[in-house]
């Protein structure tokens, strides 16, 4: 049992504290979060937007060239996986430029987040009665006031644990973001293991890492569900 | 038409409205009056074309044919902000459609505040006072779903009142409610009456429409088939149709 123990503690001394390679994590983490939480500003920015066109569109029958757009948006970024968008960003789209891998991987995971939230804020939107749009309206709110007091703070409510899941999987997500070479979280793990030889410690202590940020993110998310819900009863 | 020299509110020429080209019209050609201080009520059957009509009013739908004069400007002429027409006409709703996320307190002053510009202690004045007026100045920091029926479409008829309209629009504001709880509705409803406020109502609580109504129209297949003052309507109907209607609902 000893002798397991003081295996343990060499492998950890070497994975983590000899040439500082516990800075692969840290960094990396540092990098994953960055990323994570510019391209969840990213994504509900894009995806508050493309919902609201798409309902408005929906309801009025307006906006038809824009609701084109937006649908096309969505089709060609659900119907592709986020690492080949990922990779068509970076060596297509930014081809020949020298761009921050960081910025590239904000863009593309930003851009793919906003996707999912259209469709959850959409059907958060849909799922409003009627008659509250029609109550905002005949008090003389025009449509955007009506949507801004009215609808979305409602809609909100009903779709944050759809939203609280799209952020834990674009959190996950952007693991991917190694192969364009960029050091996050897991590249961090994985450049350890390329050193030492040793896959389990990086490995296992970066999946606690994850494992720790979701946690986290789900009690935050149910906490201000909980907040708006008692607010409302 | 009853004609007494006091100012047209409303006045609706030839309305119509048809929802989709498979249906009927659900308004074939209607032109009505409603004069300042009118309390006009509108009974029918169901799917007479009764809420369709109050709903043109304020253009929550958009009629296909005919004009709307409010307080002498055609709101069914686009180039004329409807928006700033609906401030001055309230709707009471059948479901109340309070705002569930926020309190009753924000329920009554959002639209003051955002539309009119008014303070915040303005507005809350003016909630309370109404408030107090119908019994429930001590729910003012409660939310909607803590309220009863008639609770909430006290409430209702508050927020529309805080907007200081011209003319309140009933949608069959008592058809979604508990029995006991219509009588507390109707009191408030004949309050405002009594203040000479414009009221169109579209009910199917005939004692209320003969008590409280200076006028009442009979509506029949998107048409207004009769109209009258209270007591010629439920005293002595003309048409066959109202008095086969009158002998079921009476």
């Amino acid at each position: 049992m000893a002798d397991f123990f003081q295996d343990l503690k060499d492998r950890f001394i070497l994975n983590f504290v000899e040439a500082d390679r516990w800075k692969y994590i840290t960094d990396g983490l540092a990098v994953t979060l960055k990323v994570t939480v510019a391209a969840v500003l990213v994504g509900i920015l894009l995806g508050f937007i493309v919902a609201i066109i798409r309902s408005t569109h929906d309801m009025t029958g307006k906006l038809k060239p824009l609701n084109f757009i937006c649908r096309i948006y969505l089709t060609v970024i659900r119907g592709t996986p986020v690492v080949v968008q990922l990779l068509i960003i970076y060596f297509v789209i930014f081809g020949s430029s020298a761009v921050s891998k960081t910025l590239v991987a904000i863009i593309a995971f930003g851009i793919n987040s906003g996707a999912y939230v259209a469709e959850i804020v959409r059907a958060g939107i849909m799922s409003i009665d009627k008659g509250q749009f029609e109550a905002g309206r005949s008090l003389g709110f025009n449509y955007a006031q009506t949507m801004v007091y009215v609808i979305v703070p409602q809609a909100f409510k009903n779709v944050l644990p759809a939203l609280c899941n799209e952020f834990i999987v674009l959190l996950k997500e952007t693991s991917v973001s190694g192969y364009i070479a960029m050091q996050d979280l897991t590249k961090g793990a994985d450049i350890i293991r390329s050193r030492t030889y040793d896959a389990f410690m990086p490995l296992i202590a970066v999946a606690l890492i994850y494992l720790a940020i979701v946690c986290l993110l789900e009690y935050v998310f149910g906490k201000l569900e909980r907040r708006l819900r008692n607010s409302d009863h | 038409m009853i004609t007494d020299g006091k100012e047209v509110l409303i006045k609706v020429e030839n309305l119509e409205k048809q929802f989709s080209q498979m249906e009927k019209k659900a308004l074939n050609g209607v032109s009505a009056e409603i004069r300042q201080g009118d309390v006009v009520f509108v009974v029918g059957p169901s799917g007479s074309g009764k809420s369709t009509f109050l709903r043109c009013l304020n253009l929550l739908e958009v009629p296909t044919g005919g004009k709307i004069f409010f307080e002498g400007t055609d709101i069914t002429d686009k180039s004329n902000n409807i928006n700033t027409y609906r401030q001055k006409m309230g709707m009471v709703f059948q479901q109340f459609n309070l705002f569930p996320h926020m309190n009753i307190m924000k329920n009554l002053t959002i639209a003051p505040m955002k539309l009119q510009k008014k303070s915040k202690e303005e507005a809350e004045a003016v909630a309370m006072e109404l408030l107090s007026r119908v019994g429930l100045a001590d729910r003012a920091n409660a939310y909607p779903n803590q309220l009863s029926g008639g609770q909430k479409q006290r409430i209702a008829i508050v927020r529309a009142l805080c907007m200081k309209p011209d003319v309140m629009l009933f949608d069959e504001p008592t058809s979604a409610l508990d029995p006991e709880m219509v009588g507390e509705v109707l009191n408030v409803m004949r309050e405002l009456a009594q203040e000479n406020m414009t009221m169109v109502v579209v009910t199917h609580e005939m004692a209320f429409a003969r008590e409280v109504a200076s006028r009442v129209l009979f509506m029949e297949s998107g048409s207004i088939l009769e109209e009258g003052s209270p007591d010629e309507f439920f005293g002595n109907p003309k048409s066959e149709r109202l008095k086969s209607f009158l002998s079921k609902v009476l």
